[in-house]
């Protein structure tokens, strides 16, 4: 059962394109994925790092921008210097996009981290809204409200085997699955690492944390870079997929809807952010024959309320609870072999 | 010169409604713990309460500010009744994830029953604005600025000498002691959420017939109500006072000498600015950060 049910799952992911043929199933499941994607990003920032960054949207915007732009090209003047940038190949935009948030956010971590609670809440808000106004502020780079357009779509291969425009829905679901399985696995090497572990104890307790010699802002600032860089790769997905970027992209909704996904699935876990994103992906589906968007939103924040009164831990740690499926993965659980818990305490 | 004195008096108009906002979020979180993501929802729901009676039922326009204020006390109550009650106990991060599905109920509510599209509030007072000297303001604007003193000066008087404002305080110092001596906290955290929620309703009742009301006016209030908090800092009345009047001040500067697209962007400069150098806030104590 424990190891059958992700190998089920991943099966499905993988052959959904040959059974699943509407157009308007798979682009949901696109989109979807991209916000799975940065809601697993989220997800290390709240769940394992324990900080309710409610800017993160921030992040994925940049990263969105940042790939428009390197392949549109654009020409600003920055006072009496004007620079031009040709347009590059879009997978390039990708990796400047991971490499422009990455450093966003050590940036903003090295900032926001002085502080902690409400303040820290407050503080990241308030990045995302700064970053919103820039977009829609900076005609010369941005366009501001009248959008970036004819985005390119990314472009895979090499010029010996030759190369595939990832334009349209199954190329593009393929692309979002393999940089989702990416960065899941790079999230579960991280949450097991002696990183994971350092970030994992100062959510738990960040004096005794510090007492035991752990490098706090150290180990927060690593979440907040990796994490903003994959919400960055998410944004350039966005990007390149819907092929339009406006300064909308930065509205708190869309931070709601990541945060309602790790909340719902169960933050602090590998599996929660990917079972919130999936309910919250087909969810609108369903919803959207009987109710117009204001009642979809009422429901949406009626069942974060009631998840958060009913199951405060989300829905994947109850599930393993109820099913005794204790996955190994579990962000609570003590590290699995006594060998690494010996390794960690050496090396700290 | 004459330019600088018409942006201080805006500001100054503009600061007491931002007063106002940042005293009802400050003293919610200063005594519950909590922060009010409705705020903003709150603000909005007094517009439109303003323009329910102004514009819609065609009552007296002075009826709408009561009206508004009676509106947000109630809603806040009612917030406070059904919701945080339940989850007194945890964390603040709870806390706050609960305001924000309080808030998208509320914002969506607001569009589904009105509309997206702006509304005005209709006001008897005329468009020839009042000159003083080097100076010219709208009469709509100059009552505002009154009625805004009026409300920062009653909630001064209801904090700092009445028995309900005493048993506050008590309960901002210490809840446990303060229930020892027979404050009755519950009572008191719904009282709190309450006028701090007909405080934010109020500011925007004040504000909506001077711009429009909209669904969507309480996003950028809730921000610069957080700017504001953060400025005077957390829980800290005179600190949210002053916060609001520095918030306009720069708006306006901002506005008037750099550029009016950044004007929103001005609270959040100065919370970073606040945050590299004091980040406790003007007028909190230094416990409330960490």
């Amino acid at each position: 059962m424990k190891r059958f049910l992700p190998i089920a799952f991943v099966l499905v992911l993988v052959t959904l394109p040959l059974w699943m043929r509407d157009p308007y199933y798979l682009h949901m499941l696109v989109t979807t994925g991209i916000f799975t994607i940065a809601a697993m990003s989220l997800n290390l920032l709240l769940g394992y790092n324990g900080q309710l960054s409610l800017g993160h949207v921030a992040f994925f915007g940049i990263g969105a921008y940042t790939s428009a732009l390197v392949s549109l090209g654009f020409d600003v003047d920055i006072f009496d210097y004007t620079i031009v940038h040709d347009p590059w190949p879009p997978v390039l935009g990708f990796f400047i996009a991971i490499l422009v948030t990455g450093v966003c956010g050590y940036l903003i971590g090295k900032l926001s981290f002085k502080v902690r609670g409400a303040y820290f809440v407050i503080v990241t808000i308030s990045f995302a809204e700064v970053v919103r106004l820039v977009a829609l502020n900076w005609m010369d780079l941005t366009q501001g409200p009248l959008a970036l357009t004819n985005i390119p779509p990314i472009v895979l291969g090499a010029k010996s085997i030759g190369y595939v425009s990832i334009l349209g829905k199954v190329p593009s679901y393929y692309l979002v699955l393999g940089v989702a399985a990416l960065a899941f696995l790079l999230i579960s090497r991280i949450v097991h690492s002696r990183y994971g572990r350092a970030m994992i104890a100062l959510k738990e307790n960040e004096s005794l944390a510090l007492a035991c010699g752990i490098d706090v802002t150290k180990y927060l600032v690593f979440g907040a870079v990796v994490s903003a860089a994959m919400a960055g790769a998410a944004g350039s997905l966005y990007a390149h997929y819907i092929r339009i970027v406006d300064p909308e992209i930065f509205m708190f909704m869309n931070t709601v809807t990541m945060v309602i996904m790790v909340i719902t699935g169960g933050k602090g876990t590998l599996y929660g952010p990917i079972v919130g994103g999936l309910i919250f992906g087909i969810l609108p589906v369903g919803l959207r024959v009987v109710a117009g968007p204001e009642v979809q939103w009422i429901i949406y924040g009626a069942l974060m309320i009631a998840i958060l009164l009913v199951l405060p831990e989300g829905i994947v740690p109850a599930i393993q609870r109820r099913f005794g499926l204790s996955a190994g993965n579990e962000s609570k659980e003590r590290p699995p072999a006594d060998k690494s818990l010996v390794r960690g305490e050496q090396a700290l | 010169m004459e330019e600088l004195s018409q942006h201080i008096a805006n500001a100054i108009i503009l600061g007491s409604s931002y007063a106002i906002l940042g005293i009802g979020l400050t003293l919610i979180f200063g005594i519950m713990r909590v922060v009010n993501f409705t705020h903003g929802e709150l603000y909005a729901l007094g517009g439109y309460a303003a323009y329910m009676v102004s514009t819609v039922l065609g009552l007296n326009f002075f009826l709408g500010l009561p009206v508004s204020i009676l509106v947000g006390a109630l809603v806040g109550a009612a917030i406070e009744f059904i919701l945080l009650r339940r989850i007194r106990t945890s964390d603040m991060d709870t806390g706050m994830l609960v305001m924000i599905g309080a808030g998208i109920i509320i914002l969506n509510s607001i569009q589904l029953i009105w509309g997206g599209v702006a509304k005005s509030v209709n006001t008897p007072f005329s468009d020839v604005p009042v000159v003083v000297g080097p100076v010219s303001v709208s009469s709509l604007r100059l009552f505002v600025l009154v009625a805004a003193l009026v409300l920062i000066a009653a909630t001064y008087f209801l904090i700092n000498r009445t028995k309900l404002g005493k048993a506050m305080r008590a309960t901002f110092q210490d809840p446990d002691v303060a229930s020892l001596m027979g404050v009755n906290i519950g009572v008191i955290y719904t009282a709190t959420f309450a006028i701090g929620s007909a405080l934010a309703a109020a500011a925007g009742a004040l504000l909506g017939p001077v711009f429009l009301v909209t669904p969507s006016m309480g996003n950028m209030a809730a921000l610069k109500a957080f700017a504001i908090v953060i400025l005077g800092g957390l829980g800290s009345i005179p600190g949210a006072t002053i916060g609001g009047f520095i918030l306009a001040f720069s708006e306006e500067m901002g506005a008037g000498y750099i550029s009016s697209g950044y004007r929103d962007a001005m609270g959040f400069l100065i919370i970073i600015m606040v945050l590299l150098i004091k980040p406790t806030g003007l007028f909190a104590r230094s416990e409330r950060v960490g």
